[in-house]
Formats: C-alpha cells, structure tokens, sequence
C-alpha cells in the first residue's frame, strides 16, 4: 500500500470513527429524555466519577495554584503589580486553567475507566447477560454515565477552582504574608458571573465527550484483554483530544455570548 | 405447543456461514440437548433464541411467538421468560453473587427488598450457595461462578432455560452436579435448551438431541436415534464421546 493510500485510510478510518462516535452520542442524547431513567445508577456513577476524584481535583488544583503564583508572581513584580497577582491567578484559573486542566484530569482518571470497564463487560460476556436479562445495556451502562458525568464534572470543576486559588494563597502568604481576607477580596475583584458559570458549564460539554468517547470505544471493545487495553488507552487519548478541540470551539462561543468576558 | 422453533436459519459472520438452513423443534417442558465439536454454531444458535444475534434468513419462533425482527420493549417482554447460563456464567463482576441473582428481581419485579433478598438466598440456597450471597464472583470458583449463574439465570422461574456449556471447565464431580441441578429444572417444568459436546452429560439432561457439524444440523431425534445414526460424522461424535 502506498503512501496516499495509507493517509487516504487514515483519513477514512477517522471519518468513520467520528461519525460513528457521533451517531453513539445522538443515540445517547435520544434514550436520555425516554424512560426508564434508572437514578439510582445515575446517581451511583456521580459518586464513582465525583466523590473518588476529588482528591485528585483538590490536591492538583491546590498544586497548580501554587505554580501559577509563582509564575504570575514573577511576572508581575517587574511591573510592581504584585496586588494584582491573586486577581490575575482567579481569573486565569476559572476561566481556563480549572476547567481544562479538570476535563484533562477526568480524561485520565474517568475516560480510561469508562473505557477498560465496558470493555472488559463486553469481552467476558456480561453486556450479554445484561441484554439477555431483559436489560438494554446501552442505556443501563452507557447514557447513565454519560449523565453521571455531564453532572459530576462542574463539581469538580468548582472544586478545583476552588483548591487552586487555596494553592495560591498559600505560595501567596509564604511569601508576603498576606492574609486570607485581603486574598479573598482581590481574588474576586473582578471576577464576575460571567466569568465563573459559562466557563464552569463548558465542563459539562466536556462530561458528555469524555463519557461519550469511552462508552464507545467499551461497548467496541473486541480481542480479549488487549482490547479492553487499547480501549482504556484510547478513551484517554481521543477524550483529551477532544477537549481540547472543543475548548477552542466552547470559549469562541463564551466570548460571543458574553463580549465581556474577552475584554 | 413448541418452546422454541427455528424455521430455516441461516446465519453468516462476513464471508463465514455459522448457521446454514437450520430448522428444529423444542417441545415445552423437555430438555433438547445441541451437540457439536467446538466452533460448529452451537451457542450461535443459542443466541438467537435470545435475540442476542438475529438470522439473516429464516425465522426463530419462541412460545410460538416469532421473536426475528423483535425489538426494545416487545424483545424484553420474551427475554423475561427466559433464562440464560453462559459458558462463563458472565457474573456481573462489579456486584455480589447476592446482588447478581437478585438483579433480575430488582429489573422486572415489585417486590420488595427484604422479600428479593429473602429470594435471592433461596436460589443459591437452591444451588448450594447459600453461604457466598456476600461474596464476590472473583472469589468464587469455576463451579461456584456456574452455579451463581445458574441461580441468576433462575431467579425469576423462566419457561425457559439456556444453557451454554454447563460442564466445560469443570472437573468431572461438578460437572456432575451442575447436570443434576438441570435435571431438577427440567423436572420442575422448564424446557432447556443446552449447548453441549460432552455425550455423557447430555444423556443425562436430554430428552431430544441435535447434533451440529459445518453449520448444518446432521441429525435429531432421541439418544438411541443418534446412536443408531448411518451418518458417518454423527457415528464418529457418539462414537468418541462415549456414545454407544
């Protein structure tokens, strides 16, 4: 096979697989609004992705804070604008560096658990059983944690936020001693609503592709073990990548809908 | 009334035909043991009566209700009347051995918790599982994990069982058992379907016999019909299994 040939099948082999990928979302979207809704796996999935991740959301979040100081800190003291360091760090975090860093975050932990479970139900026959047991396991495995995620990830959104301005304070107050209150208050000076919900609600988009995402690669799992592999590895691969992509799309949104946001 | 009918299925995987113009017959509340060597469709066969793989042509027929084209809710509704044991017994890994047999309850029933449960135990006690209703499938053997399954695949009183290989994998005594606990099915009433290549655990669950071999059904009828068999292959496969 040539060259052309094999970029040629690439490039088909990504149309298919996003339209594929595609058609599994609408399909999603579809059985969501249709009963039954099964809440309690709903609600049993926000606890999995949500309450197990916040201790990696906080503890990057807090560490990221601390970095961004740091750096915002050097920065700016060439200016001697060092009061406006905490102002500066809220905005870069709830506008960007939160949600993202969190979507990414979930790719890894979430996506690749999404991926490798399904997956591994898929190859041991238990999707199988579920439908022969009368279950529609589309729904049962796939839209409930699609769901799941869409509501967990502004939470941990927030929560990050959250930690990183904490990480802040506290490079912030190593270094100039300054107190909790005065950081509070500069931190949210000109933060407004504006900045925190359309950027926070961004991550409910990026929910929906990270579960999405590995939903399918899990459900298509074949090959045994090494496919329940490639599945979780690619979850977090195409998830990440995605973000990224519609982050671009999401933020060109935010500041049409919200002009203020860009100023 | 038939349990379960195939009217000339066939069935192909890309370029590979699995089922080729099958048709048999499963009386309700007899035990049809499909026989085969591995990879000639046997469990392909079995799940199309659960709809788990639909034919390219032909029509499959349970309780005389033609399930090819079922669908959602009109597929679910004929699912619930049967049950299914896989090879594995594809226990749900993420629950209990309690939870799994209590899973079909919990789906399609309103009873409530304390009388599921209750339940629950009373099928794996059925299975003499009575004391793992806590345990995980990971910490159970392979017998154990056949049993589990096999309670799950009872715990609602289906019409109908399938069951894909009881005995593979298992060492001769609890081969042994499984078959019995089938038997005792079958005596309650349940028709089976079992999917097997081991003759001397089909003669003691069957009533009628298929034997599969390239796709094609080779021979049906009773035991001693098989055995009598002129058919050279069907000859070899008694012949090897112990038949007479």
């Amino acid at each position: 096979m040539s060259l052309v040939d094999r970029a040629g099948a690439g490039v088909l082999g990504l149309f298919e697989f996003t339209g594929a990928v595609a058609s599994f979302g609408a399909r999603a979207v579809g059985e969501a609004v249709r009963p039954p809704y099964e809440p309690r796996e709903i609600l049993r999935h926000v606890y999995e992705f949500g309450y197990r991740s916040a201790p990696l959301m906080l503890a990057s979040g807090f560490a990221i804070g601390v970095v961004l100081s740091m750096h915002t800190r050097a920065s700016l003291e060439r200016f001697g604008a060092e009061a406006m360091i905490p102002a500066g760090l809220a905005i870069a975090l709830i506008r960007e560096t939160g949600p993202l860093v969190a979507g990414l975050l979930v790719a890894g932990r979430v996506g690749a658990g999404i991926g490798a479970e399904i997956g591994a139900m898929k190859v041991t026959e238990q999707i199988d059983a579920l439908e022969a047991n009368a279950v529609d396991a589309f729904k049962y495995l796939g839209v409930t944690r699609i769901l799941a995620l869409m509501i967990a990830m502004p939470l941990l959104t927030i929560m990050m936020d959250f930690a990183g301005i904490l990480g802040g304070y506290a490079a912030e107050a190593a270094v100039s001693g300054m107190s909790w209150q005065q950081y509070f208050e500069r931190s949210f000076t000109y933060i407004t609503y504006a900045d925190l919900v359309p950027a926070t609600l961004k991550t409910v988009v990026f929910g929906f592709l990270i579960a999405v995402v590995s939903s399918y690669l899990g459900f298509t799992t074949s090959r045994g073990t090494e496919g329940v592999g490639e599945a979780s590895t690619r979850s977090v691969v195409m998830s990440s990548m995605l973000i990224i992509l519609s982050d671009v799309l999401l933020v060109k949104l935010i500041f049409f809908f919200y002009p203020q946001v860009s100023g | 009334m038939s349990a379960v009918r195939f009217d000339h299925v066939c069935k192909a995987f890309g370029t590979q035909t699995v089922l080729d113009d099958i048709s048999f017959e499963v009386p309700a509340g007899r035990a049809f043991c499909l026989l085969g060597r591995s990879g000639t469709g046997k469990s392909v066969t079995l799940r199309h009566i659960v709809g788990l793989v639909r034919p390219d042509s032909g029509q499959v027929f349970v309780a005389d209700k033609d399930i090819t084209g079922l669908t959602g809710r009109e597929l679910a509704s004929v699912r619930k009347q049967m049950g299914f044991l896989f090879q594995n017994a594809a226990l749900f890994d993420s629950m209990s051995v309690g939870d799994n047999v209590a899973f079909p309850m919990r789906r399609h029933t309103d009873w409530s918790d304390g009388d599921i449960r209750a339940r629950a135990a009373q099928k794996l006690a059925d299975v003499g599982l009575e004391q793992e209703f806590d345990k995980m499938p990971a910490d159970l053997s392979g017998g154990m994990k056949k049993r589990a399954g096999l309670a799950r695949a009872m715990a609602l009183d289906p019409s109908i069982l399938l069951v894909d290989e009881p005995s593979a994998g298992l060492d001769p005594i609890t081969a042994g058992e499984i078959d019995d606990l089938l038997v005792t099915t079958k005596q309650s009433g349940t028709t089976l379907v079992v999917v097997t290549h081991n003759i001397p655990s089909a003669r003691v669950i069957g009533d009628e016999f298929g034997l599969l071999h390239a796709g094609r059904l080779l021979a049906t009828g009773t035991i001693e019909a098989l055995d009598a068999s002129g058919e050279p292959m069907v000859q070899a496969f008694m012949r090897s299994h112990g038949g007479g």
